[in-house]
Parts: structure tokens; sequence; C-alpha cells
């Protein structure tokens, strides 16, 4: 078992012609992923990587019965690319762009609250069910198939924590990158409720960062909600207030919100050990199995 | 990017709200002809991007040109908590009653723009929402359809203005809305919106932050940015260099991919009893060039004793970033600092075959790399 894309994840991916779109097809392909098609205005009928091309999400979920999208659209267009796949009634969109302007994203996600859509991202690596199928950038070699359920503000951060998982022999279910912007579609707590409800998930590990108030509200859910045990972390303990630490959502408030000891309190209170590093992370995941 | 406050105070002047007369002067005779021009008494305000500045002695009144000349003396060229004060905007003073607060931001958790009104204007706001939230209304806002001018109404009636003051201020409150879309702002605001004696509202400071991400499709607003810019210059290098960075005051240097990664460097170089110089995120896919100008760019801080590379390759190579190492100590006849290397993920194999290992000390871990990093640092300092 695993949550959100598995073998039979049908995906279309929105700005296959493009750079990045092109590239990490062909690496999702090789990974076993089904792409089944791709979504360009003006380009329908041409082919890549022997993935047939169409002109509108719509056309391409009509014509080839996709289930999920990956989105790798300029941030200019990458808001009106969230919208045209959110009115196709897809399972899940997984928006990689990074620096799409905020209040687009907070148009978006007006209109993802009216749908039954899981939204990941943007700026987000994507996610990837081991062995099965990974929508996104992340590199595929690094994930063993396994019992923990991994979610992530950074990219990154995720490799790293995924390594120091595979070093003691320890795989995933799914591990998912809901990304670094102020406003993201799926959170934490979608996340948490996945994996919850995930028989096969028997831990799970979250990595969060400094800004805004989502780790909080995932303690909170946790002390409520969630039985399997989670491990966390938090980067930017050493982020000075106003300044963005590379992520846009990264950034300590200058009223003291945001911060890594806010984040990492909460967590403790609800039962959750936070690693200093994410080879304590491993440790705390590792007792858990 | 924050504007400064003229440049704010000018995008809700063009937007008609009601702004005090003002001129900007670099010099104190620009400051005199100014208030000449505008008439006395005026305030003489330095145009730095730093909050308090009235408290730090950074805004004047002046009665006459007498007290001008001496408050432009003092306040250019001083050092204002950190930035150097080349510019000052000389505006009429306003006589007023009252001191309210007008203001929009995101709120990050409803995912909302949301509007705020409080009587208690002309004070840190941020202290006024710790204290007494109440003192604030709030009014979430649907970014689909915009304010509505019930809405504006209401946070005006909720905040407790004076009735005969609620349409002037709610007209303001709506037009700053309007900006706040229209600019993709992140903030606008107003602290404080006075009150004049004969009771007319008038903006006595401006406070816009606009969306980096959004600047594309704001080209007059990215034309102001080169004259928002000033503060550190190596952040002004690193811009140039389109690297997320942001200089800190420790002795480690740092350079890693993503900015997760590169904050858990940052917190492992403390955990290990050591000083983060600076964050500096080379972003996905870097190639060599851009590996050999993130060095450049860690070796020209003074404060840098030692650096640790940390790369975890996704879509970034580790051959590319090899060859950047390569290219980049290459050309020094002795490394000017000390860096440790630790590659993993994408290619990291061919990277360790590439790299000239003489050049540097190779960790197989984040925290051995980081640990050695440390212990170079602080025997620079013994």
């Amino acid at each position: 078992m695993s949550v959100l894309v598995d073998d039979d994840t049908r995906v279309v991916v929105q700005g296959i012609t493009g750079g990045e779109g092109k590239f990490h097809t062909e690496q999702m392909l090789a990974y076993g992923t089904n792409v089944v098609a791709g979504a360009v205005p003006g380009k329908g009928g041409q082919e890549v990587n022997g993935v047939p091309v169409y002109d509108t999400v719509a056309e391409a979920v009509e014509a080839e019965d996709a289930t999920a999208s990956v989105v790798f659209v300029p941030p200019a267009f990458a808001g009106d690319a969230m919208f045209e796949a959110l009115d196709t009634d897809l399972d899940l969109v997984v928006a990689i762009t990074e620096g799409v302007p905020t209040q687009d994203m907070a148009r978006v996600n007006k209109r993802l609250s009216e749908t039954d859509t899981y939204l990941l991202g943007p700026n987000c690596p994507g996610l990837i069910t081991p062995g099965e199928a990974k929508l996104g950038i992340l590199p595929g070699n690094i994930f063993t198939s396994g019992e923990v359920g991994l979610v992530s503000r950074s990219g990154t951060l995720t490799y790293q924590v995924v390594d120091n998982l595979t070093q003691r022999g320890i795989g995933q279910t799914t591990a998912i990158g809901i990304g670094g912007d102020p406003i993201i579609g799926t959170t934490f707590i979608d996340a948490l409720e996945l994996f919850e409800n995930d028989p096969d998930t028997k831990a799970i590990a979250m990595c969060g960062e400094i800004g805004g108030e989502d780790e909080e509200e995932a303690a909170a859910y946790i002390d409520e909600h969630v039985d399997t045990p989670v491990a966390g972390f938090i980067a930017g303990r050493t982020a000075p207030p106003g300044k963005r630490m590379g992520h846009a959502g990264a950034i300590v408030s200058g009223s003291g919100t945001g911060t890594a000891e806010s984040k990492i309190d909460a967590l403790n209170d609800a039962g959750v050990p936070v690693g200093d590093t994410p080879e304590e992370v491993a440790d705390h995941i590792e007792s858990f199995l | 990017m924050k504007l400064h406050e003229y440049q704010a105070k000018q995008v809700f002047a063009d937007a008609g709200i009601p702004t005090p007369d003002s001129q900007l002067a670099s010099d104190v005779d620009g400051v005199l002809t100014a208030a000449d021009e505008i008439g006395y008494p005026v305030a003489i305000k330095a145009q730095v991007q730093v909050g308090g500045r009235g408290k730090a002695g950074g805004i004047k009144l002046a009665a006459d040109a007498d007290e001008a000349r001496e408050a432009a003396d003092e306040i250019l060229g001083m050092d204002l908590k950190g930035y150097h004060v080349e510019q000052v905007l000389v505006e009429q003073a306003v006589d007023f009653t009252d001191e309210l607060y007008v203001g929009i931001t995101l709120d990050r958790g409803a995912g909302k723009p949301v509007a705020m009104v409080s009587t208690k204007g002309g004070v840190d706001i941020e202290a006024v929402a710790e204290e007494t939230p109440e003192a604030i209304a709030q009014e979430h806002i649907d970014p689909s359809f915009g304010m509505h001018p019930y809405q504006a109404r209401k946070a005006v009636y909720d905040a407790g203005v004076d009735k005969a003051l609620a349409r002037d201020v709610s007209s303001v409150l709506s037009t700053l809305y309007d900006l706040w879309e229209r600019k993709d702002g992140s903030d606008a605001e107003i602290n404080p919106l006075m009150v004049t004696g004969d009771g007319e509202v008038i903006a006595a400071d401006a406070v816009m932050n606009i969306d980096e991400d959004a600047l594309f499709r704001q080209p007059e607003l990215a034309e102001m940015e080169e004259d928002a810019a000033g503060g550190d210059e190596l952040e002004a290098k690193a811009s140039e260099y389109g690297f997320d960075y942001v200089r800190l005051e420790g002795n480690v240097g740092i350079i890693g991919n993503g900015a997760g990664l590169v904050m858990t460097t940052l917190d492992l170089v403390d955990h290990y009893g050591g000083s983060p110089a600076n964050f500096l995120d080379v972003g996905g896919g870097a190639k060599a060039a851009r590996i050999a100008n993130a060095l450049d760019m860690v070796f020209a801080d003074e404060n840098v004793d030692s650096v640790v590379f940390n790369i975890f390759g996704g879509i970034t190579r580790g051959d590319e970033v090899a060859k950047g190492i390569n290219e980049a100590l290459g050309q020094f006849d002795e490394i000017p600092k000390p860096v440790v290397v630790r590659l993993a993920g994408t290619n990291w194999e061919e990277g360790m075959e590439i790299l000239n290992e003489d050049l540097v000390t190779v960790e197989a871990t984040l925290e051995d790399a980081v640990k050695r990093a440390v212990e170079y640092a602080s025997e620079v300092n013994q």
C-alpha cells in the first residue's frame, strides 16, 4: 500500500515540451511511472519520448484516462495551468514550478477548496511511491520500498533524511514533498491523515521549516488524530528574523511567529520527538519500527 | 521587496489616497528649498528600510529654517540601525487629533488576504496585536472576488472608528486593497492614518512590500527596486549571481543546494559548536560555472575561516559540482580557506572521480562534513 500514487496512476505532464518537462518525463518513464499524455497549448498532435501531446488537459484526460498531472510550466503561467488541471477533476495535481506569485496561489487555493483534488506544491519536488511511481523531480534511485511515510517542505532535505534511513535499511511507503511556498495546496495535516489511514505506513517522518504555523497546526492534529508514531525535524533554527531563507515561505516574521523553537515545542508537546540532526530523526524512526 | 516610504506614498497618492505634500532631498540645501516650498512646520524623515525610525532619531520636526538645517545635518549621513541615510523626505507636518491604522496583509494560515483597521494607530502595530488583539478589527477577503465595499465598512465599524469618519476610512481601505491586489503586494499599510482637526484623513506614513515572485509583471515597481536596494554589499553581489543568499555573523561559510538542506547545514554548524557565516543556495541543476561563482562569493566574505560544501543531487549533478569546485580552486596558488566537500545523490560517484582531492577535504556524510569545517574554523581562531 501507499498513498496518492501507485502503479495505476496515469499521468499527464503539463509543459512536457519545455526543457524541464521533457527531461523529467524521461526520468519518470525510466522509473516506471505511467506517463500517458502531455498537455501544451498549440503543441497538440506532437509526441515527446513517445508520449502523445494534447492542446488541453481536458483532451488528455478524455483520450488517455489520466488521473494525475504534473505541472512544469513557468511561474507566469503556472497558476493558469493549475486552474486548468483542477477543472478536470483529476485526483492529484503536482506543481513543481518555483516562483509562482503568491496572489495567484491564493486564488488557486480558493478553487482547490471547491474540489476533491489533492494539489502538491507549488515549489515542491513531487512525490514517490518507491518501486511504483514517481511524479516530479525526486532522484528515484535513493528511495526504497518500506514502512515509513515521509512528508517534507523541502526537496533536498527529504533526500538527506531518506539517505539516513536507507543507511539503516529503512524504506518508504510514499515520500511527499508539499513545497516551500507561503501558500500551498496539500498541507502536513492532509499528508498525516493519508499516512494514518494507510495500513502499511508504520511510522511517519515529518520535516518542517521556519515560517508560517503549519507545523504547529500539524502538531495539534497529531495530538488528536494520529496514532502512527511520528518523528520530526525543523530546519532554520539559526535563521535571523525577517530574512527569506531561500524558500519564499521560510521567513521568521518580525513578531516572532514561525520560529523553529515554537514549532519544536509544539511537536514535543504533541509527543513528537524532534531530531537535532537528520541522523537523529532516523534514530527515532528506527526505534518506532 | 520593500518600497521606501516616498515610493509607497507616491503609489498611494497616485491611487487617490490623501497624503501630505512632500519632496525628496539628499542634501541640506535641498531640504531647505523643499521646506520653503511646502511651508513650515515640516517633518524630515530618513528614507531607510527599518522600522522604528522615529525612536532611533531618523524623524524630526522643524518649525523654521534653522531647525530644518539642524535636523537635516543630523539625519543625512547618519547610521540608522546599520543603514546609511542618503535621502530624506521633507513633508508638511500634519496637525492631527487622532491616529488610526489600516493595513492589508496575507494570512498564511487562512491562505487569504486580511484587511485590518484599528483606532490605535501611530504605535508599533505588532505590539498592539500582541497585547490587545481585540483592538484590531480583521476582515478576511476572498481573493477571487476582492474586497466587497461592505467588508471595508464592516472592518471600520468593528474597529470603533468615529462614525463621522467611517466613509473616508473605508474608502482608503478599499483603495489600499485594490493597490495590494493590482501591485502584487505582500503587505500594504498606513500607520498612522492621521485624522485632522477638520475631520479629514491623511496617510502620514506608507508601507508597501511587493511579492518578489511577481516583479516580472510589475515593471514600474521592479524599476523602483534599484533605488530600494542598499544594505549589504555581498547580498547585492549574490543577487547579481542569482543566488539565494543571506549573510550572517559567523565564520563557517556554507554552500548547498535546496533551501531546506542549506538551512539544515547552518543548523548543524551551530549544533556542532560553530557559527554559520551565511546561507547560500545554488539552486537546482547548478552547472560548474555557477558552483565556482558560489565559492568566489563565500571567499569574498572576510569573516569566513572555512567552507562546507554540501550537495545532495536531485537535479544537480555531482560531476558538474566537482568540475566547478576544481575550476574555482584551481586558480589559486594557495587555497585561501579550507573547503570541506560532501557529495551525495545524482552522479556523486562520477563527481568523486573528478574532484581534485588535493584541493579539498572530502567527507562522506553531512554530519562529518560539518564537524570538520567547524574544526578548521576553530583552528584558525586559536
